[in-house]
C-alpha cells in the first residue's frame, strides 16, 4: 500500500500482514501454480458479499418486483442473496422496497436497529429514495435516508428486477472493498460510529424528530 | 388472576349476532371446541406490520386462548399514501398513473375502473376496438392476480415458495406482453378517457393468443399439484367460513362473496363494457370456506381464458380512441359519477365529483380488499392463529388498495 508523505500514519494502525501486501502480479503468478494467497480481510469480505441475507420485508409495489427477482427467471440465488429472513436478527441487508409512510417509518428504524452489524440498506424505488410520486402526500416520508444510512439507491417506479440485481452487485463491490482496520476502516468496525438510531415518535403533526441530523442534512440551497 | 368475561373481550360473542363458534356446526376434523370459560391467561399477539404472512404492511392484533383466536383486531394505515388527496390536486388525467399504484398487481383493471368513471362523468363514448382491448387487458390481469394469489396462499400454508415459482413463471409471460405494449412491467398506465393509449400489433395479439391458448395447461399442472393435496384440504376445508347473510351484510364482493354461493358478478349484473357480448359462466362456491375461495380463483381463471379466446376471435379493426375525447385541458361539466367494475378482488369503484375545474372536487375509491377485510375477525374466531394467516391469504388483499 502506498501512501503519500502528507498522510500521517496513526499509531494505532497495525496493517494486516501477509498476502494483503504482496503485489497482485505475484499473487496471480502463484495462483497459476496452484497456490492461493489471500488475506483474512479479502476472505472475510468475499464470504460476506456472496451470502447476503436480506430481510423479508415488503412495503409496497416494489416488493412485488423484489419477489420477482427471487423467482426462477431472475433468480437472485445466483448472487447468493436468496435467503430472505423474516427476522431482522438474522438479516444482513434491509431492502426498503416501497413507500415509507410516517406511520411506518418508526417501525423501519426499529427493524434497522434490531439488525446485527455488519448491515446494509438498499433504498429500492423512487418512494424509498425521496417519496417518489407520493412525495406531496401529507403522510409520506420523503426518503428513508432521513433516518437510516442508505448504501445503495435504486431508482425506478418500480425498478425492474434486473435493477435490483445490479444494486446487489454494486453492494457486493462495496463490501469487497471494505477495510477491517486502519484509518479508512468500514463503518461497522468503528466504535465511534453508531449502529442504532433514535426511533422517531408520532408527534401532533409530523414525526418527531422529522429527520435524524446525524444521518441526513438538508442539501444546501443552490448558490446563485 | 381472574380472567375477564368473554363478552368484555368481544361483544359479538355474548349477543349471539354471530353464531359462535360457527365451525362447531361443521362435521370433520377441523371442528375445534371453544371453551366458554378460560382456564389460563389470554395472550395478545401482534402480527405485523413486518411479518412474512401479512402480505405487506398489514397488522393483526390477535387475542389468543392457547392457540385459538378469541378476538382479532386489524390495524391499517401503514401504507396510507394519500392517493385521494393527491388526486384532488391533480388533473383528471394526472391521476391515471396513481391508479396503477392502487392495486399494483392489477394496474390494467384499476386504470379501466377510473377511465370508466370519468367517461360516465363526461359522457365520453369508447370505440369498439378499445372496448375489446380493455376486456383483453382486464382478463389478462385477472389471470396474473389469481395465479399469484394462489401462490401466495400456498406460501401461507407452508409450501415455502414452490407454487409461487410456477405462478410467477406465467406472470412473467403476461407482464412481458404488458411491457411490450405500455413500456412498463407493472405500472401500465394504459387506459385513457375514451379509449386506450397504444394499439397492439398483430404480432402482439398472436403472442397473446398463443399464451392464452396454453394457459389451461398451466392451470392443469397447477391443479394437479395443489387441489387434491391432503394437507391443503385439511387446512382449508371448513376453515374461515362465511355465511351468505354475513357476506352480503358486510358488503363483500368478488370471489370472496361468490365463494359463499351469492351470484353477484358485476360483469353480469352491470354488463359494463362489452361483457354482455361474451359467453362465460360465473363460478359459485357452496361453503364459503377457504377452500371454496381457492377454487373460485382457479375456476375464474378458466372462465377468463374463455373470455380471452372470444375476444381475440372477435377483435374488430378500427380506432382505439374516441376522436372527440380531449386529453389536454380536460374539464368535465359539474356533476358526479360512480363507476365500478368487477376487479380481480371484487367491486372496484371510483366516485368523482366535478365542479367544472380541471381537478376533481372529490375523488373517492371504493377498494374491494378493504371491505372484504371487514369480515376477517368473524372468519378467524375459533380458529387457530396459524389458520388466520391462511384466511387472510384467501381474502386476497393488496395494501396499496386497502390503505390507499
Amino acid at each position: 500500500m502506498e501512501m503519500s508523505d502528507a498522510t500521517p500514519t496513526p499509531a494505532a494502525y497495525t496493517p494486516f500482514p501477509a498476502a494483503g501486501n504482496i503485489p497482485d502480479a505475484d499473487r496471480e503468478d502463484l495462483r497459476r501454480h496452484g497456490v492461493l494467497m489471500t488475506s483474512m480481510e479479502e476472505l472475510y469480505n468475499w464470504g460476506r458479499s456472496n451470502s447476503i441475507w436480506p430481510l423479508q420485508f415488503g412495503l409496497a409495489c416494489c416488493a412485488i418486483e423484489m419477489i420477482a427477482a427471487a423467482t426462477a427467471r431472475f433468480d437472485i440465488a445466483r448472487f447468493g442473496a436468496e435467503i430472505f429472513r423474516p427476522s431482522p436478527r438474522q438479516a444482513d441487508l434491509m431492502i426498503v422496497s416501497g413507500t415509507v409512510t410516517k406511520k411506518m417509518a418508526p417501525l423501519v428504524v426499529r427493524l434497522w436497529n434490531q439488525m446485527p452489524e455488519p448491515k446494509y440498506c438498499i433504498a429500492m424505488g423512487a418512494c424509498a429514495i425521496s417519496g417518489g410520486p407520493f412525495k406531496q402526500g401529507y403522510n409520506v416520508l420523503k426518503g428513508i435516508d432521513r433516518f437510516i444510512p442508505v448504501d445503495i439507491y435504486i431508482p425506478g417506479c418500480p425498478p425492474r428486477p434486473e435493477a435490483l440485481l445490479n444494486g446487489l452487485v454494486q453492494l457486493q463491490k462495496k463490501i469487497k472493498g471494505e477495510k477491517l482496520s486502519g484509518p479508512d476502516a468500514a463503518r461497522f468496525t468503528r466504535a465511534d460510529v453508531p449502529s442504532e438510531f433514535p426511533i422517531p415518535e408520532y408527534g401532533a403533526h409530523d414525526l418527531e424528530p422529522t429527520k435524524n441530523p446525524a444521518v441526513w442534512t438538508p442539501p444546501a440551497p443552490p448558490s446563485a | 388472576m381472574s380472567t375477564p368475561p368473554l363478552s368484555s373481550l368481544n361483544p359479538q360473542l355474548s349477543t349471539g349476532s354471530v353464531p359462535f363458534p360457527f365451525a362447531a356446526a361443521l362435521p370433520g376434523p377441523s371442528v375445534r371446541a371453544v371453551h366458554d370459560q378460560f382456564h389460563g391467561d389470554l395472550l395478545e399477539v401482534s402480527m405485523g406490520p413486518q411479518h412474512p404472512s401479512t402480505h405487506g404492511v398489514f397488522r393483526m392484533v390477535a387475542t389468543l386462548d392457547g392457540e385459538q383466536i378469541v378476538k382479532l383486531k386489524p390495524v391499517f394505515g401503514y401504507l396510507h399514501r394519500n392517493h385521494e388527496k393527491i388526486a384532488e390536486n391533480t388533473t383528471y388525467l394526472g391521476s391515471m398513473p396513481y391508479t396503477d399504484r392502487l392495486d399494483y398487481l392489477c394496474s390494467m383493471s384499476t386504470n379501466w375502473a377510473y377511465a370508466l368513471t370519468v367517461e360516465k362523468l363526461a359522457g365520453i363514448t369508447v370505440p369498439d376496438r378499445a372496448q375489446y382491448l380493455r376486456i383483453i387487458m382486464a382478463e389478462l390481469t385477472r389471470l396474473v392476480n389469481h395465479a399469484c394469489l394462489v401462490g401466495f396462499l400456498f406460501n401461507d400454508l407452508g409450501t415455502s415458495f414452490t407454487p409461487l415459482l410456477y405462478a410467477f413463471r406465467e406472470r412473467e409471460k403476461i407482464i412481458d406482453l404488458f411491457e411490450a405494449l405500455s413500456g412498463s412491467r407493472m405500472m401500465c398506465n394504459y387506459q385513457r378517457f375514451g379509449g386506450c393509449r397504444v394499439d397492439p400489433t398483430p404480432e402482439w395479439l398472436e403472442t397473446a393468443r398463443v399464451l392464452v391458448e396454453n394457459f389451461p395447461r398451466f392451470l392443469d399442472e397447477y391443479e394437479r399439484m395443489l387441489t387434491g393435496n391432503e394437507i391443503m384440504l385439511a387446512r382449508t376445508q371448513g376453515i374461515g367460513r362465511v355465511t351468505p347473510a354475513q357476506a352480503v351484510n358486510a358488503g363483500l364482493t368478488g370471489p370472496v362473496l361468490r365463494a359463499c354461493g351469492v351470484d353477484y358478478d358485476l360483469r353480469k349484473v352491470d354488463g359494463y363494457g362489452y361483457y354482455p357480448r361474451f359467453e362465460f359462466r360465473v363460478p359459485l362456491g357452496d361453503h364459503g370456506d377457504t377452500y371454496d375461495r381457492y377454487m373460485m380463483r382457479i375456476l375464474e381463471m378458466r372462465e377468463s381464458v374463455k373470455i380471452l379466446t372470444q375476444a381475440f376471435r372477435d377483435l374488430p379493426a378500427g380506432p382505439i380512441m374516441d376522436p372527440k375525447a380531449k386529453l389536454r385541458g380536460f374539464r368535465p361539466k359539474a356533476g358526479e359519477a360512480y363507476g365500478r367494475l368487477e376487479g380481480p378482488k371484487g367491486e372496484l369503484g371510483f366516485f368523482l365529483i366535478s365542479d367544472g375545474s380541471p381537478n376533481p372536487y372529490r375523488y373517492r375509491v371504493r377498494p374491494p380488499s378493504l371491505i372484504n377485510l371487514t369480515l376477517l375477525e368473524d372468519m378467524c374466531l375459533g380458529h387457530t392463529i396459524a389458520d388466520s394467516v391462511v384466511i387472510l391469504g384467501s381474502i386476497d388483499i393488496v395494501l396499496g388498495e386497502v390503505d390507499r
